[in-house]
């Protein structure tokens, strides 16, 4: 167990440097990047201060090392426009980021384990056929649209719920729904395929012959190995909704991460979407190791391993 | 007249099939009493262990299982409902199956599993139920039954599986066991130490033990009594003695000529076998299941269906129309050496 | 020995001797399932849309005329409603219909050409550490773990905002960034197909490697790959939509339905159907993108329904 954990860290580091490779030669895709910074048009001197200050000057493996050892220590060098330390500006935001991503995972799971667990009870019943009707018509609808279509009807036409901004739980409503709703799909087919295959396993009939109760053996013997995927699964799209919050967060303008990385986007501030970039990769590696652990805990025959 | 355990009269099952309806057992009788080992035996798909899972109602949920008669210890089990019935699965009756590989839930301890039936089942505390698991994990034969008893399926082995699983039907004290091919997944040494144990404990709790196989060699030595199965049916029933020394059904005798006999059995000679294909259960069928491949088949076999005839010894049943006749005959066919 | 070749023992059947052809199965099991069937329908319909939107379109889809701006379609009633505009039209005044028919176009080109450059990268990929697997497979994974590390709209958002934002700058983005998927499927097709038999069986034959993948392997994972490429067309519209609703996706006056919502998007309260239609018509297409795929998959492969 040891030995597997240190394994996947060290997995876990390798794609971290790998992706930071890759975030830090996004600078030069574009060319100059103190051009890029002074905007069109600047004088030749100011340019030239900038790509002092910023070090451009520099051969590229010895500004890679440095921002890389930087990041290391959590410094991320300075914001192109906002003046002042990335990793500060990260940190203040992430939070609200993560608990929106929170809200729509567990939106998500809510909705799609009871519906794929009734879904596999009763296969090719009403009910059945309602959840694969949800998962098909979720995965077909555009976030972005969906979000706007929940801003007009529970925001406008019936005021149930405030449109933007991050003060209350309130706000977290309508953009935990938009975010969540497309893994729902996903989640929902992986517990009704498990809860099916557990159902028709020999260890299922050996509870049933124990004169367990139905409810015994669905949620004490079914459910428990049926979740053991869908755990797994739940984890790696966390990390895909807090990169994808990016959408969600400009439309309802919440003050997170996405909201950020939109930001600085439109301001081409390289350090700031570098580092974000960067951030999220190792949240990301960081949750499909967690789900690993948790497989681990849940399933004891992976545990010896 | 001992205490009868359990009666099945006239059991049938039927599964839907993309061809039709498949008839997997066509009226099967027999019955149990305190202390009995009844063994079952027939070849794969005959329908045995579907007649197992159908007395504890644990048919897969398309089946259709219809009886004349369906009694345990004295209680009509057709007409209780899906609650009562689940208050005597585990308790009353217990099952032990084919595949200790599977049979057991590899997210929970042993202990766990154990004590899970008597919990479900009487008013005792966790105390006493880990007591009892403990006992009869020791008396199934696995040492260190207190340190085996906090493990998880996967660090035990198929043989020690197979007892996990004989304690577990033994937790609730049943009046009735149904093994099923507990020992077909096992190595050949650990078979015959699997069964010693069940004929052992069902001795010691007397039990009625209903054990379902195809080893022959097994029924000889355990069986109080043996019911023969073929394509659904019942071909032959009696005492083990009966059956052993004066097979009525050429079923019957064809598999008692496959049992090599140490010492009768030349090294190097051909076993018996018996040629041919199992028919298709699926839609109606006429005459003797058994005569496309029997040896002394004649066309009125085929032309009616045969019923169960009494045969010499006092309920030794047999479901052949020249039975009597059979010791004399010589084969209509003559059978296929095998190679 | 003759017996065991028939379905079961006994006198076969008229239908067993003439038993159906696997095509005429395969005929009968698509006509049988409805979701293939619509969502083929609906995506011929689309795809119809597209190829004849110059003949469909009833107006030029650039066309402004403020004078006629935001009519709305004709389900609105009201004195602007007119049968020249059947959907109405935006805010600069051009008709919606044609816009939509002509932002088909868009959608299915980004869709079926990010599907192609991406299915090339991940069934390389899948192939090539599903077959040989070992250390090119660790590698494999490794890069597949590194993309599905790199969040695929920021990223996507980044370079289009650094490369500078064009069709085929979009195209190409989109392609190089969701070939994981492809790629997972494949490997683990792959390593199924690698421990059969006829695979040793030609590798005893002395075939060359490549012969293997091309002859051996490649016809054996090709359903799986058909539906991988449905899933991640849509996905490529949805990702496209998505990037153009943000404005770095395709540039204005083209019309894209994502670009379409992304323009309205002030007018909505206003004027919700500027967003609703060309909402719908992306998950019309998504929809019907996916039943196809969900469909071939149950046609091809009935046992991993789920």
């Amino acid at each position: 167990m040891l030995a597997f954990t240190v394994k996947r860290l060290g997995v876990a580091l390798l794609v971290a440097l790998t992706v930071s490779l890759i975030t830090f030669s996004m600078i030069y895709v574009s060319g100059d990047p103190a051009i890029a910074i002074a905007g069109e048009g600047a004088r030749a001197s100011d340019i030239e201060a900038i790509r002092k200050f910023y070090g451009f000057d520099r051969p590229i493996i010895v500004q890679y090392v440095d921002w890389l050892a930087g990041a290391l220590r959590g410094d991320f060098g300075r914001s192109f426009t906002l003046r002042q330390p990335v990793a500060d500006i990260i940190f203040a935001r992430l939070p609200v980021t993560i608990l929106l991503g929170a809200a729509a995972i567990g939106f998500a799971l809510v909705l799609a384990i009871p519906l794929g667990v009734l879904a596999a009870v009763r296969p090719n019943s009403m009910l059945d056929r309602f959840a694969l009707t949800v998962a098909v018509v979720g995965q077909a609808m555009p976030t972005f649209w969906f979000a706007l279509t929940l801003i007009l009807w529970l925001g406008v036409t019936w005021r149930l719920l405030p449109i933007t901004g991050s003060d209350t739980w309130q706000h977290f409503v309508m953009p935990a729904i938009a975010l969540g709703y497309f893994v729902t799909p996903a989640v929902m087919r992986l517990t009704r395929a498990g809860v099916l295959e557990v159902l028709a396993s020999d260890y299922i009939r050996t509870a049933r012959a124990k004169g367990l109760r139905p409810p015994t053996v669905l949620f004490k013997h079914a459910l428990r190995n049926a979740i053991i995927p869908v755990v797994s699964l739940a984890a790696v799209q966390f990390g895909f909704m807090l990169g994808g919050s990016i959408v969600i967060e400009t439309i309802f303008q919440i003050n997170g991460l996405g909201y950020l990385a939109w930001e600085s986007i439109q301001r081409k501030d390289l350090p700031t979407m570098q580092a974000i970039v960067l951030v999220l990769a190792v949240i990301y590696v960081l949750l499909t190791l967690l789900a690993d652990l948790l497989n681990a805990f849940l399933d004891p025959r992976l545990r010896a391993a | 007249m001992s205490e009868r355990i359990l009666t099945v009269d006239n059991l049938r099952v039927d599964l839907p099939v993309p061809a039709g309806t498949l008839h997997a057992v066509q009226g099967v009788s027999f019955h149990v009493d305190r202390g009995e080992t009844v063994c079952i035996v027939g070849e794969s798909g005959c329908g045995k262990t579907l007649t197992a899972l159908a007395v504890m109602d644990l048919l897969p949920a398309r089946a259709r299982r219809t009886a004349q008669r369906l009694e345990l210890a004295g209680r009509d089990m057709l007409s209780i409902g899906e609650r009562a019935m689940a208050d005597i699965r585990g308790a009353r009756a217990a099952m032990i199956f084919q595949e200790p590989m599977t049979s057991l839930n590899p997210a929970y301890t042993i202990g766990n599993q154990l004590e899970e039936a008597l919990l479900r089942h009487s008013r005792v505390s966790r105390r006493q139920a880990r007591a009892r698991a403990v006992y009869l994990l020791e008396r199934v034969g696995i040492t260190a039954a207190a340190s085996r008893f906090k493990q998880y399926p996967h660090q035990l082995s198929g043989g020690l599986r197979q007892r996990v699983m004989i304690a577990m039907a033994l937790m609730c004290g049943p009046s009735l066991i149904l093994a099923d091919e507990p020992t077909t997944a096992l190595d050949v040494t650990i078979q015959a130490q699997i069964l010693h144990l069940l004929a052992e404990l069902q001795r010691e709790f007397a039990t009625g033990l209903v054990l379902i196989t195809h080893d022959l060699g097994v029924v000889a030595r355990i069986a109080t009594r043996v019911v023969v199965m073929y394509a659904g049916e019942v071909v032959e029933t009696g005492t083990a003695a009966a059956i052993f020394s004066r097979p009525a059904h050429p079923y019957t005798r064809g598999l008692i000529a496959c049992i090599p006999v140490p010492g009768r059995t030349r090294r190097g000679a051909a076993l018996g076998t018996i040629p041919g294909m199992v028919p298709s259960l699926v839609g109606k069928s006429i005459g003797c299941h058994f005569a496309s491949r029997c040896d002394y088949a004649i066309d009125a076999c085929r032309s009616a269906d045969v019923t169960l005839e009494a045969a010499r010894d006092a309920g030794h049943l047999v479901r052949c129309i020249r039975h009597a006749e059979l010791p004399a005959l010589a084969p209509t066919r003559v059978a296929e050496a095998a190679p | 020995m003759t017996q065991a070749a028939l379905p079961r023992a006994g006198i076969p059947t008229a239908a067993d001797i003439l038993a159906p052809s696997p095509g005429v199965l395969l005929r009968r099991r698509i006509l049988r399932h409805w979701g293939l069937l619509i969502g083929g329908t609906i995506l011929a319909v689309i795809v119809l849309m597209a190829l004849l939107a110059p003949l469909i379109a009833p107006h030029d889809p650039y066309d402004q005329d403020l004078a006629r701006k935001l009519i709305p379609p004709i389900w609105h009633g009201g004195a602007k409603v007119t049968w020249a505009h059947p959907l109405g039209t935006d805010q600069l005044g051009r008709d919606y219909l044609s816009r939509l028919v002509y932002g088909a176009r868009i959608s299915l080109l980004i869709g079926v050409s990010a599907m192609l450059i991406s299915g090339v990268i991940g069934t390389v990929l899948g192939v090539i550490a599903g077959y040989f697997g070992g250390r090119v497979d660790m590698l494999v994974s490794f890069i597949v773990t590194t993309r599905l590390s790199m969040p695929v709209v920021l990223v996507a958002l980044a370079v289009v905002s650094i490369v500078g934002s064009s069709l085929t700058v979009v195209i190409w983005v989109l392609g190089l960034l969701i070939w994981d998927r492809f790629a997972v499927v494949m490997r683990s097709a792959t390593q199924q197909i690698r421990a059969r038999e006829f695979i040793t069986a030609a590798q005893a034959l002395g075939c060359s490697t490549p012969r293997i993948l091309l002859t051996e392997v490649a016809p054996n994972v090709l359903n799986h790959l058909i539906v991988v490429a449905t899933l991640e067309m849509a996905h490529a519209i949805l990702l496209e939509a998505a990037l153009s609703f943000l404005g770095l996706g395709v540039q204005p006056p083209t019309p894209s339905w994502g670009l379409m919502v992304s323009e309205a998007k002030g007018l909505m309260f206003f004027d919700p159907w500027l967003i609703t239609i060309p909402g719908i018509a992306l998950f019309a297409l998504v929809l019907a993108i996916n039943m196809l795929g969900d469909g071939l998959r149950d046609v091809t492969a009935p046992e991993n329904r789920g």
